[in-house]
């Protein structure tokens, strides 16, 4: 292994290769900001440029930089905008954008930034180690597995959900799942719920939704009330203060992002997991062994909110190259046009590519330590620039988030009647807001809805029926995880109720 | 300050566009250029088949000097049928555009997806295609075509057979195909849907099923890998791309099939018209461009002009259709 990773050295550190990883990132940091342009898109972009350059090692360091450029990108306007562009970032503006709130944008794109490449190193690391053995690891889930795993993540939506609103965020939850059933899925030879308008066959677009569900809304707030862009002790929040995290912070967030970064890993080297149940899980774990006082503060503004889905998702992300590299089997959508970029370039990713093409196959792991690395050193000195774009005026800030709000619905699919579906959301989810109800479940269901659906489906198809619950020993141990993650809050916080009362009796 | 980074934003707005628009930049023409520009209508999104077939296109006959300029349009909605409907109500204004699909045009019609069919429309050519394929794992039981029938007929509730599409679509209408040749109960065949070809494959690779459907360019690269065995091909002879590959001809199964993608024009276009695409069509097979975005695909070449894309077609309705009614489909 010594031998493969001098000779993965060597060939990503020419000056060449160096530059590539360099461009890469920027590209795709920059581009990965605008909502609606997430890794995927970004990616099949540049596929044609990178098959040009001709030799695979550096062709495939420059896409890995982008990669990871564009996951990076994307929690940037997540945070400074609540307008998430890729479902994997849904999870950072849930404590990311009240950080911006509070005016500490710039602490938040910071605490986002070293958690992204901690993810991605630790992420690195693991899989040079370990991408061999767990080849077979992610062969192990089977569609009941995924359906189980769909529920612990599902089921964590207790974790995002305030005291007393565990109702409305089922509710909402419900909704989400609702939603996901409209247009052609995977199931049925016909699309459903449609009403007979062909906009509609194949389904809500995730970006109209999270669009709707968390940018418009607060494009529309601002406007109402002309004070929001204050902060809330009345201090403008295009002041950035506390850019940097304080000694005690760093401390609070370390641990954080070591169990995150693991997790994230083992969760992306499933195929058809992925970085945004890496990225919830991530969340909802991390709020569920918070002490209390800081569980309180999860949702709120808290960096831990904003370190456990930004590591989570970027070391998932590194984790989804273990089934491309070792079986040829992509786990996602943005690994499946890598695997084409791959074939294109003549390798054959598969159990023999590390016997074969050493070279090629240690090269792209150096090139995502590099990466991750490079991302790091070109961020953090631009934060204070990017976290600026808030200090412009209202009259100027409110039509740009407007614009990048209704440019991200319309841009993948070049179909206006996704504006139409985003302003009626849009309104919709306003209205949610005024009456208090939590906007976050909706589109976690929305998005887990499919995922749920279809393996639920598989799974009974496979076993003739429910059999698969009591056959399949892991399947069972994951449901059982998701009702100790449903009864754990409530458990909790009846116990703290009890000791309270305790002490109120002795007195 | 705030008009610098503004600048900054819009410098952004304006690279992405330049990236975007960069790829559809017009080649010059050297002499023997036979269409003057073509306007592909995508009815799709970015980055899928169409989007691919239809750039990747462009690039050859634009790089090869047979066609001045290309520009590209995605408009995704109704599975295809939002650009057909375009196409047919701006007929008159759009002789420039053609408009790329596939095997999903014919079987979208039968279920009334949309309520046109290709007859609506002026046929171009069909330009390229794949084969279709059954695969097993590498290591399992299953060796042969009639391993796999065996099997099914021992057990039909524990050989599961995969495929990318829904039920009722190409993956698995061509595994009922198969079965029905073999003389084993297509309706009884366990099919079982996945969310595109990754997931299929992930699906055979962990055992949860016994047999998968799917295109043969995928399946390809895997069988090399030694990690899946290719069963049977729906082509009349063994692919170059890998010879070690049946055919379901060799093995006694009367299947063929064809995933074709072409070039589809509006209703009503002028003939002189139509012999202009179809012979920069025609010539495109000859470039060295072509070869290259060809290869870079893994795309076979499967011309069919006109008439007898007419043809091709009609057969491709009839067999499907009849397959779909037995299914209890349509």
């Amino acid at each position: 292994m010594l031998e493969g990773l001098l000779l993965g050295l060597s060939t990503a550190f020419t000056f060449q290769n160096i530059l590539m990883v360099i461009g890469g990132c920027l590209i795709g940091t920059f581009i990965g900001m605008l909502p609606g342009l997430g890794p995927m898109s970004i990616i099949a972009i540049m596929i044609p440029i990178a098959i040009t350059i001709g030799d695979p090692a550096t062709a495939l360091i420059l896409l890995a930089g982008v990669y990871y450029g564009a996951v990076f990108g994307g929690s940037t306007s997540s945070i400074l905008i609540n307008a998430p562009g890729v479902a994997s970032t849904v999870a950072t503006s849930f404590d990311g954008y009240p950080l911006t709130r509070q005016g500490k944008a710039g602490k938040a794109l910071t605490v986002a930034a070293i958690a992204s490449f901690s993810g991605g190193t630790i992420g690195a690391i693991l899989l040079l180690i370990f991408a061999p053995m767990l080849a077979s690891v992610a062969l192990l889930f089977h569609s009941s597995e995924y359906f189980a795993l769909m529920v612990v993540g599902l089921s964590a939506i207790a974790a995002f959900a305030g005291t007393g609103q565990v109702a409305k965020a089922l509710l909402m939850t419900f909704l989400g799942l609702i939603m996901a059933t409209v247009g052609e899925g995977v199931l049925f030879n016909a699309a459903r719920f449609t009403l007979g308008i062909p906009d509609l066959q194949s389904g809500f677009g995730f970006i109209t939704l999270a669009m709707a569900m968390f940018a418009l809304p607060e494009a529309i707030y601002l406007i109402l009330d002309p004070n929001r862009s204050k902060t809330a002790d009345g201090g403008d929040n295009s002041e950035i203060k506390e850019l940097r995290i304080s000694r005690d912070e760093a401390k609070s967030i370390a641990p954080v992002i070591a169990r995150q970064s693991v997790q994230g890993f083992l969760i992306g080297v499933l195929p058809g997991a992925g970085a945004t149940i890496a990225s919830f899980l991530g969340y909802a774990v991390e709020r569920n062994i918070a002490p209390k006082d800081e569980q309180d503060q999860f949702g709120k503004g808290s960096v831990k909110g904003v370190a456990a889905p930004e590591s989570a998702n970027n070391a998932a992300c590194t984790g989804s190259f273990v089934p491309l590299l070792t079986l040829g089997i992509p786990g996602s959508g943005t690994t499946a046009i890598l695997l084409g970029a791959l074939i294109a370039l003549n390798v054959s990713p598969g159990p023999r590519l590390m016997v074969d093409e050493p070279q090629i196959f240690w090269a792209v792991i150096i090139s995502m330590y590099l990466g991750n690395l490079v991302l790091l050193m070109l961020n953090l000195p631009l934060i204070p620039y990017i976290a600026k774009v808030l200090a412009a005026p209202r009259n100027f800030l409110i039509p740009f988030i407007l614009f990048f709000t209704l440019m991200g619905a319309y841009i993948g699919q070049n179909n206006a009647t996704e504006l139409l579906l985003l302003v009626g959301f849009g309104i919709c989810a306003t209205i949610f807001r005024f009456a208090d109800y939590p906007l976050a479940p909706l589109l976690i269901g929305f998005i887990l809805g499919p995922l749920l659906e279809n393996n639920f489906a598989r799974a009974m198809q496979l076993y003739d029926g429910m059999g698969f619950i009591w056959e399949r020993p892991m399947t069972l141990g994951l449901l059982v995880l998701a009702v100790v993650l449903v009864v754990l809050p409530s458990y909790r916080s009846r116990r703290a109720r009890a000791r309270a009362e305790g002490v109120a009796d002795g007195d | 300050m705030t008009i610098l980074n503004f600048s900054r934003r819009t410098i952004m707005a304006a690279g992405v566009a330049l990236a975007v628009t960069g790829l559809a930049a017009p080649a010059v023409a050297d002499g023997h250029q036979v269409v003057d520009s073509i306007h592909f209508l995508i009815p799709g999104g970015a980055g899928g088949g169409w989007d691919g077939t239809a750039r990747g296109t462009g690039e050859a006959l634009t790089g090869a000097g047979l066609v001045g300029s290309a520009s590209y349009e995605n408009m995704s909605g109704g599975g295809g049928g939002k650009a057909i409907g375009y196409l047919i109500e701006n007929a008159d204004s759009n002789h420039g555009t053609l408009m790329v699909n596939s095997t999903p045009i014919v079987i979208r019609s039968l279920t009334g997806v949309f309520p046109q069919n290709f007859r609506d429309l002026t046929l171009v050519a069909g330009t390229i295609g794949d084969y279709a394929a059954l695969v097993v794992a590498a290591d399992g039981p299953i060796k042969d075509l009639n391993g796999l029938i065996e099997a099914f007929n021992a057990d039909s509730s524990g050989t599961a057979v995969g495929g990318g599409s829904v039920p009722g679509g190409m993956d698995h209408l061509v595994a009922a195909m198969v079965f029905q040749a073999a003389g084993a109960d297509p309706v009884a065949m366990k099919y079982v849907p996945y969310d595109g070809g990754g997931a299929t494959m992930a699906g055979l690779l962990s055992g949860e099923v016994q047999a998968v459907s799917t295109g043969f360019s995928e399946a390809v690269e895997l069988a090399k890998a030694g990690e899946v065995r290719i069963i049977g091909v729906t082509s009349p002879e063994r692919v170059d791309a890998y010879k070690d590959a049946p055919t379901m001809l060799e093995q006694g199964n009367a299947t063929e099939f064809v995933n074709w993608r072409g070039f589809f024009a509006a209703p009503g276009l002028p003939a002189d018209k139509l012999a202009m695409y179809q012979d920069a069509l025609t010539k495109m097979y000859e470039t060295d461009e072509w070869e290259a975005v060809r290869a870079r695909n893994g795309w076979v070449n499967i011309h069919n002009n006109g008439d007898d894309f007419k043809k091709f077609l009609e057969n491709q309705e009839q067999v499907i259709g009849d397959l779909m009614k037995q299914l209890g489909f349509l």
